[in-house]
């Protein structure tokens, strides 16, 4: 198999932000039917080796396309753009400071009268901020803006830290 | 020699060519081997009709060990030589398993792999031999149920068991003479043996606590493909830990906590493991207590006996609370909640789980055999007598993978509940000018320290060019297969040149300890290694005759006919090999075969993916050839 082709081709779906999740997911199972490893059991080594190259292949491009973050960083990197390991460019201030606030909240949440509700209320925050970016990024990667695109990317990278950090606070609340 | 039998493609192999595949459910307790028969998969029996084979082995100084129910009946008179609940160590360093030290009457002593060993009168023993023993009981008794010898095999084991103990289960597997087919999560298994029965779509919790493990799977069914969203547990949590409560709770309350010796705490436990039982049924059981001679009358009710496990019952909710965060599913799209392992019979956890999930949970199959029934439809597939079945199980990894960083902290590499097969490359440079080898940490767990993951394996890159601090690129690839078993690899990116990796497993047996295992266990069983090699390569090359023979009949149209003619004389070159009884020389041919059939592989590859995106299966395309 040609691995070098792209994962929206991979998949047989058309290049572009909107993507229909259905569609991927049905997409993904039928690959899956025909690539996963157990499909190759009884075949020769060199086809299981394969399978699973294939199959990790196929999890990778599903796991890219699926999320709205990393499916905006696939598309800029196919434009020659990679916003994961350059330096990021200069975001605007008001962003950094609203960012340091809700991160000091985060960090104070598990200290506060009701943890849980507190970690809620953040989550939702930082998921309706997130979906913003999200239009934001789709409007300027269908205008061709993909300076603003990149913007639009580096602030949903920023967010899904803080995401992160939320889900990681509430595991802990789990353990005690 | 057997002749080869090849069914037409498209056909089911007749009768008599259906292969022999087991499913082995390798409990902590108990354990099962189950097969297809008559399309139906049962679990099989041993000669007396009992279908549990409790996991227990006695060693005997010169006779070979009891396994099972005999060995159990010997525990409390000879506590030192026989081994239970031996799950609970596998894949376990010395230190953590020191932890459960004082739980366990045997002798430990501390072996090179970093693994635990047990003492035995038949000497040093380390729980993947006791496994070992454990799985050649149930291969045997399958053996006999099924009239020949066995094909394949899956074995189950806790979706949360990490990579060290999925690996020591597969060194088992290896020393028991078992071709395992797949380890496959015990959830997933028991999903599947109630999904093919229902045939529905939609979200499924399988709740699955056992003799020693906790797991719980959320799983999406759609038309046969099992696709697992998240999975968590824990691996030292299960109803030994329900019988050690209790069996602590009976000495306080009895005063005989100070006489206690090695036979007599077996005695405890056991007592302890049929109070629970009874408890079941009954509110209030009366026993007596033996310990140090002396002999007291016990009472416990129910509700003592749900008080004192309530907080083990909590923690299993907890966890399924952050596997349902973790698939991205709220408790109401939950479709069913599947109860599988015996320490489900307890009344107190099927109303909790109940309660949790807010409708009443499944248990029409015998929550004792049904991750065995599922291993063995899954073995049956896997083995190739179904090959219209679109069953499919997509499995995920249970606990993140990372590497150590500066300042004794990990970094991941790989999420938890990251679908697998999963590849991930990562980049490493050099900081010093010249440097040629580079030490790299690998880690599995959630927390941020090292010290508080578990350490899977110590990595030395090798043969780096020399080059100034930093010009040197290294591309790691961390590979997890369909086991859940992680792979490492390594590239230098500037020249291309492979860098060599040695590994030492954390705890684990090396290749050469485990070789060194079978060749003893051969010496003791007067068996011929050697025959067993040959063996060994002429079922392989059989297989992989047999399946190109079945590749070329479905997709002959990929071949020229000069490609073709050539792959035939390196079949009949094979045939001719099988016949000259020696080993190497056959193991090389299987080698010539695999790489002239490389490009083969590589276009029905191809081709699976064209047909897949045209939505077309193999299946449609096939009736309507017909």
């Amino acid at each position: 198999m040609d691995m070098t082709r792209n994962y929206f081709e991979f998949l047989g779906l058309p290049v572009g932000f909107e993507i229909d999740q259905a569609e991927l997911a049905s997409r993904y199972r039928a690959l899956q039917r025909q690539l996963h490893p157990d499909r190759h059991a009884h075949q020769s080594d060199r086809e299981q080796r394969l399978a699973v190259q294939h199959t990790a292949h196929l999890n990778e491009a599903y796991a890219t396309l699926k999320s709205p973050l990393r499916r905006a960083q696939y598309l800029l990197s196919l434009a020659g753009i990679e916003t994961r390991h350059d330096r990021a460019p200069q975001l605007d201030p008001a962003f950094l400071m609203e960012q340091m606030e809700l991160r000091e909240q985060v960090a104070a949440a598990p200290e506060s009268r009701a943890p849980e509700a507190e970690l809620e209320r953040l989550r939702a925050l930082v998921e309706s901020e997130l979906g913003t970016l999200e239009s934001d990024f789709a409007h300027a990667w269908e205008s061709g803006a993909l300076a603003q695109a990149e913007l639009a990317v580096r602030k949903m990278q920023f967010l899904t830290k803080l995401q992160s950090e939320v889900a990681a606070l509430e595991d802990k609340l789990f353990d005690e | 020699m057997a002749l080869l039998q090849i069914a037409e493609p498209g056909q089911s192999p007749e009768p008599h060519a259906r292969k022999r595949a087991v499913g082995i459910d390798l409990g902590t307790t108990n354990s099962l081997v189950a097969s297809v028969r008559d399309g139906i998969a049962v679990t099989l029996a041993d000669a007396q009709g009992e279908h549990l084979l409790p996991s227990v082995v006695r060693y005997r100084a010169t006779e070979p060990p009891l396994v099972g129910g005999e060995a159990l009946a010997g525990a409390a008179q000879d506590p030192h030589n026989t081994i239970s609940s031996v799950k609970r160590l596998m894949g376990r360093g010395a230190d953590a398993v020191k932890g459960l030290g004082e739980e366990l009457p045997y002798r430990l002593a501390a072996s090179d792999s970093g693994m635990p060993s047990l003492q035995t009168v038949a000497g040093n023993k380390s729980p993947v031999e006791v496994s070992a023993d454990i799985l050649s009981a149930l291969a045997k008794r399958a053996r006999e149920a099924l009239g020949g010898e066995l094909d394949g095999a899956v074995i189950t084991v806790p979706a949360y068991f990490d990579d060290a103990q999925r690996q020591a289960t597969k060194d088992a597997a290896r020393l028991a003479g078992l071709n395992l087919l797949r380890l496959l999560n015990e959830p997933t298994a028991a999903a599947v043996a109630y999904g093919l029965d229902q045939k529905e779509e939609g979200v499924i919790a399988v709740y699955d606590l056992g003799g020693g493990t906790f797991d719980i799977s959320i799983l999406r069914l759609n038309r046969g493909v099992f696709e697992v969203l998240a999975t968590g547990g824990d691996t030292a949590l299960g109803g030994d830990d329900f019988d050690r409560l209790l069996a602590q709770y009976l000495l306080q309350q009895s005063g005989l906590a100070d006489r206690l010796d090695p036979s007599s705490a077996r005695g405890v436990t056991t007592l302890a493991r049929r109070i629970k039982e009874r408890l079941t049924e009954e509110e209030k059981v009366t026993e007596t207590l033996s310990a140090g001679g002396q002999s007291v009358t016990v009472r416990v009710s129910r509700a003592q006996f749900e008080a004192l496990i309530e907080p083990l019952v909590k923690r299993t909710l907890r966890t399924c609370r952050r596997a349902l965060k973790d698939a991205g599913i709220d408790k109401t799209e939950i479709a069913e909640v599947v109860m599988v392992g015996g320490s489900t019979r307890v009344p107190r956890v099927r109303a909790a789980v109940g309660e949790f999930f807010g409708r009443a949970p499944h248990i029409d199959i015998d929550p004792d055999r049904v991750v065995a029934i599922g291993a063995a439809l899954q073995a049956d597939v896997l083995v190739g007598n179904k090959p219209d079945s679109d069953m499919l199980l997509l499995d995920v990894l249970p606990l993140s993978l990372g590497l150590e960083t500066m300042g004794g902290l990990v970094e991941k590499i790989i999420h938890r509940n990251t679908p697998i097969p999963v590849a991930r490359a990562q980049e490493f440079t050099t900081y010093q000018d010249g440097q040629t080898a580079m030490a790299i940490h690998v880690l599995q767990g959630e927390r941020e320290l090292v010290s508080d993951c578990r350490s899977l394996a110590r990595f030395v890159l090798r043969d780096i060019p020399p080059m100034a601090a930093g010009a040197a690129k290294i591309r790691v690839t961390f590979q997890v297969d369909a086991d859940g078993l992680l792979s490492v690899s390594a590239q230098e990116l500037s020249t291309g040149a492979v860098s060599s990796i040695q590994v030492k497993p954390s705890y684990g047996l090396s290749d050469e300890a485990i070789a060194q295992m079978l060749k003893d266990s051969y010496r003791h069983a007067a068996e011929d290694l050697e025959a067993r090699n040959l063996r060994e390569q002429q079922v392989e090359a059989e297989r992989i005759i047999t399946a190109l023979r079945t590749a070329m009949a479905q997709d002959r149209e990929l071949l020229s006919e000069a490609e073709a003619a050539g792959l035939e004389a390196e079949m009949a070159n094979l045939e001719r090999l099988i016949e000259t009884a020696d080993y190497r020389r056959i193991a090389a041919g299987i080698e010539q075969l695999a790489k002239a059939s490389d490009f083969f592989a590589s276009r029905r590859m191809d081709q699976s993916i064209s047909r897949a995106l045209s939505g077309h299966t193999i299946d449609e395309i096939d009736q309507e050839a017909h």
